[in-house]
C-alpha cells in the first residue's frame, strides 16, 4: 500500500472510531424508562390522526371510566377535567379535545403506586366532545363528555 | 429555571394525594399580542412526579393544558415525612423540579 492509502485508511478509520463511539454515548445517555414527548401525536389535527400517533386501534367506550368535568365551561381556558379508571391494570389515562386545533391535551403515564386517576385543568377553543382515553393491559378504552364553552380559551 | 410550583402531599389512609399549582405560562402560538404578532407557542411539554426519589408518574402534555398548569393524583402510599418530587420541562428546554414533604 502507497503512503497516500494508508493516510487514507487511517483517517477513515479514525473517523468511523469516533462516529462509532459518538453514538453509543448517545444511546447510554440516561433516559427515563418512559418515552420522549410524542411531538408527532401532539400535532394531530383529527381524532383518527390522533389514535393512529397514539397507536390505538379501535378504542372501546366503556362504562368503568368517570370523566368529572362541568357541563358547562364559563372560562374555555381553564376547563377542570378528572378521569377515574375503574379497569384493572390502568397505566395511562389521557384527554383528548374534539374540537381544540390538536386535539391530544395531555398524557399520564401511571406505575402500578398510582391510583387510576388524574385531574387537571386544559384549554378548550370552542364547545367540544372531551374523551379520556385509558390504556389498561394495553388495550385502549374510551369515555366521552360534552362540555359547552361560553369563552374560547385557545387564544381567539 | 422557571417559577416555583405549589405542591400539597398528605397522607390518609394509605392513600398520598398530592395537588400541584405549576407557574407556566402555557403559550399556545396561537394568541396574538396587542401588536397583531403570534406569541410563539412556549409550553410545558414533560412532567415526572416521584415519591422518595422513585418515578411514580410521567406526563406528556401538549399546548392546550391551561396556562398556570393544575396537577391532582394519588398515590398508593406514601406517609408523613415522605418526600414528593415534581419536575418539568418545558418546549424550550427550561425546566424545573420542586419538592414538598407529606404532611
Amino acid at each position: 500500500m502507497n503512503v497516500h492509502q494508508e493516510t487514507s485508511r487511517r483517517s477513515f478509520l479514525r473517523t468511523t472510531g469516533l462516529l462509532s463511539l459518538a453514538t453509543s454515548a448517545l444511546m447510554l445517555a440516561p433516559r427515563l424508562a418512559f418515552a420522549v414527548w410524542n411531538k408527532a401525536a401532539f400535532e394531530t389535527k383529527t381524532l383518527a390522526d390522533a389514535y393512529k400517533a397514539l397507536g390505538v386501534a379501535s378504542p372501546a367506550a366503556s362504562a368503568d371510566i368517570q370523566l368529572i368535568a362541568s357541563d358547562i365551561a364559563e372560562n374555555g381556558a381553564v376547563v377542570p377535567v378528572e378521569a377515574i379508571s375503574k379497569i384493572p391494570n390502568t397505566t395511562q389515562i389521557s384527554f383528548l379535545v374534539e374540537k381544540n386545533p390538536t386535539m391530544l391535551t395531555a398524557q399520564f403515564d401511571l406505575t402500578p403506586d398510582m391510583l387510576p386517576e388524574v385531574s387537571t385543568r386544559i384549554k378548550m377553543g370552542q364547545t367540544s366532545n372531551v374523551i379520556a382515553l385509558i390504556k389498561a393491559d394495553g388495550k385502549f378504552y374510551t369515555a366521552t363528555k360534552e362540555i359547552k364553552v361560553t369563552l374560547g380559551g385557545c387564544g381567539g | 429555571m422557571g417559577l416555583p410550583m405549589k405542591i400539597r402531599a398528605a397522607s390518609k389512609d394509605g392513600v398520598t394525594e398530592v395537588k400541584v399549582l405549576m407557574n407556566h405560562v402555557m403559550e399556545t402560538g396561537l394568541r396574538k399580542d396587542p401588536a397583531g404578532a403570534l406569541v410563539p407557542a412556549l409550553f410545558i411539554n414533560e412532567v415526572t412526579a416521584k415519591l422518595n426519589d422513585k418515578v411514580v408518574m410521567q406526563a406528556q402534555w401538549g399546548q392546550a393544558v391551561a396556562k398556570n398548569p393544575y396537577l391532582a393524583f394519588k398515590i398508593k402510599g406514601g406517609k408523613a415525612g415522605d418526600k414528593v418530587s415534581i419536575s418539568w420541562t418545558d418546549s424550550s428546554g427550561d425546566s424545573r423540579t420542586d419538592e414538598a414533604t407529606v404532611g
